[in-house]
């Protein structure tokens, strides 16, 4: 079988062959980021675009990293660079990118479905890196990655997920994800953000209480209160915020006792996860990390080996 | 004028309680007869067999983007593109710029209608001037110069003193008010129905409540004024639901409903389509049936179709930020020839919703057949087959969620005061 997608606009379009296939990938080029010397030939000559609309530190360095150890050349814009800032319309954006002749665009924009809106008007690959509230489906990936090292498979696991659901593309994505590989998703967040019909995405089940939704996990997500995306009448305060929705010592033990603690960072010490947990032995936060570069050098390889295909 | 004798066509006009096979003759823009065989003599003949013969179709909510937004629409696009529907009057929002808030711009806009236009125009001025939502606008003066309604359409009024207030002041002077009714604190930044498919499109949510809040608002001050309500392009299952209990204790309500919103759904923005963006958004299923269920029942009084031209550019970009709304006034009429094939209502009653029902919520004198009145006549092909081309529409916007639908039912002929505007060839 071979790698079928030209662009990774969301998990929601790939099969759990799919994912199987990334996560495959992933691991296998893992080993390469534990050399002296790490890199590989096998995108030479391509070049990557990492076109970055919206902050992103993590993000954007997992990616540039990603491409240089598979040899492509990697190119960065942001946001505040841009010409956005001029007036351009994405779609003129991404042609002027386009004329420059690169073989994958890699986009973060704010808008939800940007990715997609590139995808449609342009012929080079695109990977999402993160559309508005959509979806951040190598985030999930390098989730299902970490939590299958940790776990030996995914299948049958018992996944929480804690904090504000509605802003969150990597919830959606990781909804899509983890239902796709046979786990169960249990969500849990304050009731304004809780959106409605959250629950029909995949084997999702929505609790209101925290020690429920925890209760016997084996995977205990936490997200980051995007602070900056709240309007004041979202949370009365982040004191309370962190008494009734953040992991601390004592609910962390309600988790099965080799229950994992992920979080996508950057994470608020004492809002959403305490210093303790965070830093605490069940805590696998920079594996995730490092698996990113992983998984995204999957990513790349494998549309780039679509394209290359089609061109033939 | 020439004589034009429209022959052997099924004449229906709700208002007359008219449905019958008969001739329609047409002189000197008036209706002179209406019956069976009549004398042809020197008369252009219309030969209508197998076709419906109806009052000019009315549409009373369309945005015909003049003066300000011409790139859009102007009023002799907007009214050309009415007429290849079938329709026969317009009345167009006041949301132009300058905004249509005083006797001035409503003039010229009647005049360029006089002279330009292709069909008749019934300017709707603003509640408040400049939209603005802080004093009204000088209704009484408005009326005599021909304007029946007055409306904040787009941009509602939310101080719900100021809109107490434009009840009472509009109510003696017989002017309705048009509301679109949202409480813009519950819209937010909301860009498209809130619900599972906003959920999974990861897109923010206009939720019901905040076209349901609203209405019941004006339906209470509605009640509380005595003033006469229309409320504008209803979408939800609530505010059907409030409109038709008002109606019941004798409210001075009336609503309308658009065709995007009895036929589609939600569903239609996956793919982030921006041509499926409007605003009240497209809702629910159970919203949608609500809608139709309230066209049934007679709750909603009228069809319309909030025709809302946009360029092309202003629609090729991220959903967040496309404008909102669609073009209507070419796809309206099949659209509710669609409810008659689905059972939902009968032919007089789909005709009676796009002519007498109408004209007569905001109070215009058109949308009948009458010996001796104005000869404002569509002719309507209810078979013919035909799919929508976006580019090929004739408004200057193609912005329409039904590119490519296969539609049935069209106008083969429109008469505006005795004379044939359109004629499809």
């Amino acid at each position: 079988m071979s790698f079928q997608h030209k662009h990774i606009l969301g998990i929601e379009q790939l099969s759990s062959e799919d994912i199987q296939m990334i996560l495959d990938t992933g691991d296998a080029f893992k080993e390469v980021n534990t050399r002296d010397i790490k890199k590989v030939p096998t995108l030479r000559g391509k070049t990557i675009i990492n076109a970055f609309f919206e902050a992103s530190t993590r993000t954007r360095l997992s990616f540039e990293i990603a491409g240089k150890r598979l040899s492509a050349d990697t190119v960065n814009i942001s946001g505040s660079t841009s010409s956005v800032v001029k007036g351009e319309t994405l779609e003129d954006t991404a042609k002027n990118i386009e004329a420059m002749a690169p073989d994958i665009i890699v986009i973060r924009h704010g808008h939800s479905g940007s990715a997609h809106y590139l995808a449609e008007r342009v012929d080079c690959s695109i990977i999402n890196a993160g559309d508005g509230a959509h979806e951040h489906p190598s985030q999930a990936l390098l989730d299902l990655m970490t939590i299958r090292e940790h776990k030996g498979s995914i299948e049958g696991l018992e996944v929480a997920i804690v904090g504000d659901i509605t802003h969150s593309r990597v919830v959606r994505s990781n909804i899509y994800a983890l239902s796709k590989m046979g786990a169960k998703v249990r969500l849990c967040g304050p009731g304004t953000m809780l959106p409605i019909g959250i629950e029909r995405l995949g084997n999702v089940e929505v609790f209101t209480d925290m020690r429920d939704a925890i209760q016997d996990a084996d995977v205990v997500m936490m997200l980051r209160i995007q602070m900056e995306r709240q309007s004041n009448i979202m949370l009365p305060s982040l004191r309370e915020y962190a008494r009734f929705y953040g992991l601390n010592p004592t609910n962390v033990q309600l988790a099965k006792p080799d229950a994992i603690v992920m979080h996508p960072g950057p994470i608020n010490r004492g809002v959403e996860i305490s210093s303790v947990v965070a830093d605490g032995v069940q805590n696998v936060i920079l594996d995730q990390v490092e698996n990113g570069v992983a998984v995204r050098m999957a990513l790349l390889y494998l549309v780039s080996g679509v394209e290359s295909m089609q061109t033939k | 004028m020439a004589k034009i004798l429209i022959k052997g066509g099924r004449v229906i006009s709700p208002a007359q309680k008219l449905d019958d096979i008969c001739d329609i003759l047409i002189e000197n823009g008036k209706i002179a007869a209406i019956g069976k065989k009549l004398d042809n003599k020197g008369a252009e003949i219309i030969e209508a067999a197998g076709k419906l013969v109806t009052p000019g179709l009315v549409d009373i909510h369309v945005h015909l983007r003049d003066p300000g937004f011409e790139y859009k629409e102007d009023i002799a696009s907007g009214t050309l593109a009415a007429v290849t529907g079938g329709f026969t009057s317009v009345a167009c929002m006041p949301n132009t710029n300058p905004v249509n808030d005083n006797q001035a711009v409503t003039c010229s806009i009647l005049r360029k209608a006089a002279e330009e236009g292709h069909c008749r125009v019934f300017p709707i001025a603003s509640i408040t001037k400049g939209l603005e939502g802080e004093s009204l606008t000088e209704m009484g003066e408005l009326k005599e110069l021909g304007v029946f309604a007055v409306s904040d359409d787009g941009k509602p009024v939310s101080n719900p003193q100021l809109m107490r207030r434009a009840m009472e002041y509009a109510r003696p002077f017989g002017m309705t008010i048009v509301s679109h009714a949202e409480d813009l604190d519950l819209v937010g930044s909301g860009v498209m129905n809130d619900g599972p498919i906003s959920t999974e499109l990861g897109l923010k949510g206009i939720p019901w409540v905040a076209e349901d809040a609203a209405t019941a608002r004006e339906v209470m001050l509605a009640e509380f004024t005595g003033a006469h309500l229309h409320v504008a392009h209803v979408s939800t299952r609530g505010s059907i639901d409030i409109v038709r209990q008002a109606k019941k204790r004798g409210v001075n309500v009336t609503c309308e409903a658009a065709p995007h919103h009895f036929t589609l759904t939600d569903e239609a923005v996956r793919g982030y389509n921006t041509n499926a963006k409007m605003n009240p958004p497209l809702r629910s299923a159970e919203d949608r049936e609500a809608v139709r269920q309230g066209i049934a029942d007679g709750t909603v009084d009228a069809i319309a179709t909030d025709h809302a031209p946009h360029h092309i550019d202003e629609k090729n970009v991220e959903f967040s930020i496309a404008m909102n709304g669609i073009v209507g006034l070419e796809t309206a009429l099949p659209l509710t020839l669609k409810l008659v094939e689905d059972g939902l209502i009968d032919l007089p009653k789909a005709v009676a919703l796009m002519t007498s029902s109408p004209a007569e919520a905001l109070g215009l004198p058109v949308g009948q057949l009458e010996e001796g009145g104005d000869a404002d006549v569509t002719v309507i092909d209810p078979d013919l087959e035909w799919t929508v081309e976006a580019q090929k529409l004739v408004s200057k916007s193609k912005n329409t969620p039904f590119d490519g639908w296969q539609m049935k039912g069209a106008a083969v002929c429109t008469i505006v005061a005795g004379k044939v505007v359109f004629s499809r060839s």
